[in-house]
C-alpha cells in the first residue's frame, strides 16, 4: 500500500515544473496539481503513520477483553476502567522501576565509559586504530544469539541471572561500542583549532578533552545518552530471557505476561501499551532532531 | 575529513631512515600514544569482559553437545556438574550439511536473505520518496514530518502488539477487507501472510528513520548546485539523477548499511509477532534463540553456531561493502 507513494512521488515531479511555462516561477514554487499530490500522499502516509497507534488508543477505552473483534461497539461502552485497573491492579510501577533503573544504568555507564574513547578515535592516530574502530563496528552486528548463549552461563555462574546488574552489564555489551561509534561522530564535528589552542596553551590532551571539548559537546552526550536509554528500553530478547521473576520485568517482557496461554488479556495490554508509548513518544519527539544528526553526524557533515 | 592535530604525525611504515631498535620503537611508540591507549582503556576492557571473553566461550560453546540438561546448575542445594564434551565441528557440520540442514537452516537463511533486501529496500524507497517530498516548499510540512516520526517514536514491543490485535483473525484490517470483498488472509497462521505480514510491520517500523536521516541529508545539499542545474536546463528527473542522488551518497551508504545490520538481526519484530507459533517465518535470528531459550531441552552448543555462523555472514557482507565503497571513493559516514 505505501510502496505506491514512494513511486509516484518520483513520477509527480518531473511533470510539475513542465507547466505555466509563460510565468516565471522561482525555485520552489510549484504548480497547483503538483502540491495537492505533494498534500495526497503525505497525507496517506500520515494516516498509515497514525492509525495503528490511534487504534491502540482507541482499543485500549474498550472495557471487554475480546472488544478488539468487534471495535464497534467500543463507542457506546468506552471507559477508562482498563487504565485503573493497570495502575493499581498490575506490576505496572514495578516495571516501571525496573525499566528506568536498567536503562538509566546502561545510559550512565555507557556515557561515561565510552566518551573518552569516542574523543581519542576523533582525534588520534595510533597504531592499531583501524583495527579498535572494526571492532567497534563489528560488536554493532552481534545478533542477539551470539553472545546470549555464552552470558546467559556466565552471569548464572556469577549468580547475576534475574538481578538488574546482570542485565546492565549485558546491555553495555551493546550501549558501550554504540555510544563510542556516536561520540566520535560529534567529536569529529567539533574544529580541530580548538584542540589545537588548547595544547598550545600547554593543556594535556586530557586538560584539552576535559575542559574544552566535554562542554562543547553537551548536545552528543544527550544523543548518545538517548540512543542508550532508547535502546535498553526497547530491547526484547535479553530481557526476556534473564529477568525471570514478574516484579523485575521490564515493560517489554512485562507487556507480553498479559498474553498467557489460557488467557489474554488483551483490554488491559492495551492500556498497558498506551501508558508506555505516551512518555516515550514525547520524550522521543523532544530528541529526536538530534538523534539523527548524532547517528549520521559524519555522512551530512562530509 | 579534516586532518587532525594527532593525526598529522601518523607516519607510515619505513617513512623514516634509521630505524631504532624495537625495544625503543615500542618506548617511543608508548611516549607518544599513551594518551590515547589511556583513553580506550575503559572500552577496551568492557569490549575484553563483557564482549570478547562471552565470545570466545561461545565459539566454545559450539565446539561441544552442551544443552541445558548437561551444563552445570544447581538445583535447591544440590550442584551438578557439566557433563557436555568436546565434539569438534561437528554442530557446524551438522547445521549446513546434516540430514535435515535445509529444513533448519538453509531454508531460514534464504528467507533472512529475503527478508533483508526486501525490508532495506522498501526501507529506502518509501523513506526517500517521503523525504523529497517533505524537502519541498509545502505548507504544514513540519507537522507532516512529526506524523511521519511517530512509528519510530513508539517503542516496537508496542507497536508490534497493536499490529497484532489489528492483524487478528477478526481484528479491523480483515473486518475491512471483507467489507471490501477481498479475501481476508489468516495473517497470524499461514506461512506466505505472515512473512507479508512481518515485512509490512517492519517496513511500517522503519521507514522513519530512512525518512528523517535522507531529509538530513538532502537538507545539506547545496541549493546553488540545483540553480545551475536548473541554469543548464537540467529535468526534474536530471537534478533527481546527477545532483540529489550523488548529493545523498554517503549518507545513503551508512544508512543502508544500518538497515542491513538491524533487519538481518531484527528480533522484536518477528518474536512478538509470532513467538513460537510460525517457525517457516523465522529469521535465523529469531531461530536461533528459538534452539537456545525457546524449546526444551535448551541446545545451547547449536544456539551459539547459529549465532556465530550470524556474525560471521554480517563481517564478511560489511568487508566486501566497505572495499566496494572505497572502490567508489565513497565514504562509510559512520
Amino acid at each position: 500500500m505505501s510502496t505506491t507513494t514512494a513511486e509516484s512521488s518520483a513520477t509527480v515531479s518531473p511533470t510539475a515544473p513542465a507547466q505555466t511555462p509563460g510565468r516565471i516561477r522561482r525555485r520552489g514554487d510549484k504548480s497547483l496539481a503538483g502540491s495537492l499530490v505533494s498534500h495526497g500522499i503525505l497525507i496517506v502516509a500520515s494516516l498509515i503513520a497514525l492509525f495503528p497507534i490511534l487504534w491502540l488508543v482507541f482499543l485500549s477505552l474498550g472495557p471487554d477483553k475480546d472488544d478488539y473483534l468487534h471495535p464497534g461497539g467500543i463507542w457506546k461502552k468506552m471507559t477508562f476502567d482498563n487504565y485503573s485497573f493497570v495502575l493499581q491492579h498490575t506490576a505496572f510501577f514495578d516495571w516501571l522501576k525496573s525499566s528506568l533503573i536498567v536503562s538509566l544504568g546502561t545510559t550512565v555507564i555507557g556515557v561515561l565509559i565510552a566518551a573518552t574513547t569516542g574523543y581519542a578515535v576523533s582525534r588520534m592516530r595510533f597504531p592499531g586504530y583501524r583495527k579498535f574502530m572494526w571492532v567497534l563496528l563489528v560488536t554493532q552486528m552481534f545478533p542477539v544469539a551470539v553472545l546470549m548463549v555464552p552470558m546467559y552461563q556466565m552471569l548464572s555462574d556469577l549468580q547475576l541471572i534475574d538481578s538488574y546488574l546482570g542485565l546492565v552489564l549485558v546491555y553495555c555489551s551493546t550501549a558501550v561500542p554504540y555510544c563510542a561509534w556516536l561520540l566520535k561522530g560529534y567529536f569529529d564535528t567539533i574544529p580541530f583549532e580548538i584542540d589545537e589552542a588548547g595544547r598550545v596553551d600547554g593543556l594535556t590532551p586530557f586538560g584539552t578533552f576535559a575542559r574544552l571539548i566535554l562542554p562543547l559537546a553537551k548536545p552528543g552526550l544527550a544523543v548518545a545518552a538517548f540512543y542508550s536509554f532508547l535502546t535498553a528500553f526497547g530491547e526484547v530478547a535479553f530481557a526476556s530471557t534473564f529477568m525471570l521473576s514478574d516484579t523485575k520485568y521490564t515493560f517489554a517482557v512485562g507487556l507480553q505476561s498479559f498474553v498467557s496461554e489460557h488467557d489474554a488479556q488483551r483490554n488491559l495490554m492495551a492500556a498497558t501499551a498506551v501508558l508506555i508509548a505516551i512518555p516515550v513518544s514525547v520524550f522521543f519527539y523532544l530528541v529526536q532532531k538530534n538523534l539523527v544528526t548524532g547517528l549520521t553526524a559524519g555522512g551530512t557533515k562530509g | 575529513m579534516t586532518v587532525a592535530i594527532d593525526r598529522a604525525t601518523g607516519k607510515r611504515h619505513g617513512e623514516r631512515a634509521p630505524r631504532p631498535g624495537r625495544g625503543q620503537r615500542l618506548k617511543q611508540n608508548y611516549q607518544k600514544h599513551w594518551y590515547a591507549y589511556a583513553m580506550i582503556t575503559p572500552v577496551a576492557i568492557v569490549l575484553g569482559v563483557l564482549v570478547l571473553y562471552p565470545l570466545v566461550y561461545g565459539v566454545y560453546l559450539t565446539l561441544t553437545d552442551a544443552n541445558s540438561l548437561n551444563t552445570a546448575r544447581t538445583i535447591g542445594v544440590n550442584h551438578i556438574d557439566a557433563t557436555y564434551k568436546f565434539i569438534g565441528l561437528d554442530n557446524y557440520a551438522d547445521i549446513l550439511w546434516g540430514d535435515t540442514a535445509y529444513d533448519r537452516f538453509w531454508s531460514h537463511f534464504i528467507w533472512t536473505i529475503v527478508w533483508t533486501a526486501l525490508c532495506v529496500a522498501l526501507h529506502y524507497c518509501i523513506g526517500l520518496g517521503l523525504a523529497l517530498l517533505l524537502n519541498q516548499k509545502l505548507r504544514g510540512r513540519t507537522l507532516y514530518r512529526l506524523i511521519l516520526v511517530l512509528p519510530w517514536a513508539v517503542p516496537t514491543f508496542v507497536t508490534v502488539f497493536g499490529w497484532r490485535f489489528m492483524l487478528a483473525d477478526g481484528g479491523i484490517i480483515n473486518t475491512a477487507l471483507d467489507a471490501l470483498h477481498l479475501p481476508s488472509p489468516a495473517w497470524l497462521e499461514d506461512t506466505f501472510w505472515q512473512r507479508f505480514a512481518a515485512i509490512m510491520v517492519n517496513t511500517w517500523c522503519g521507514v522513519p528513520f530512512m525518512m528523517v536521516s535522507l531529509l538530513g541529508g538532502l537538507q545539506s545539499i547545496d541549493a546553488s548546485l540545483y540553480e545551475a542545474a536548473e541554469m543548464d536546463g537540467a529535468s526534474a528527473w536530471q537534478r533527481f539523477r546527477y545532483v540529489t542522488l550523488p548529493g545523498l551518497r554517503s549518507v545513503s551508504s551508512t544508512v543502508v548499511l544500518l538497515g542491513i545490520i538491524w533487519t538481518f538481526n531484527q528480533f522484536a519484530v518477528l518474536f512478538l509477532m509470532f513467538g513460537n507459533t510460525a517457525p517457516d517465518a523465522q529469521i535465523l535470528v529469531t531461530w536461533a534463540y528459538h534452539l537456545g531459550f525457546g524449546q526444551q531441552p535448551r541446545d545451547f552448543a547449536q544456539s551459539a553456531a547459529y549465532g556465530i555462523l550470524l556474525l560471521a555472514i554480517l563481517i564478511v557482507f560489511t568487508s566486501f561493502y566497505r572495499r566496494w565503497l572505497n572502490r567508489n571513493d565513497q565514504q562509510l559516514a559512520i
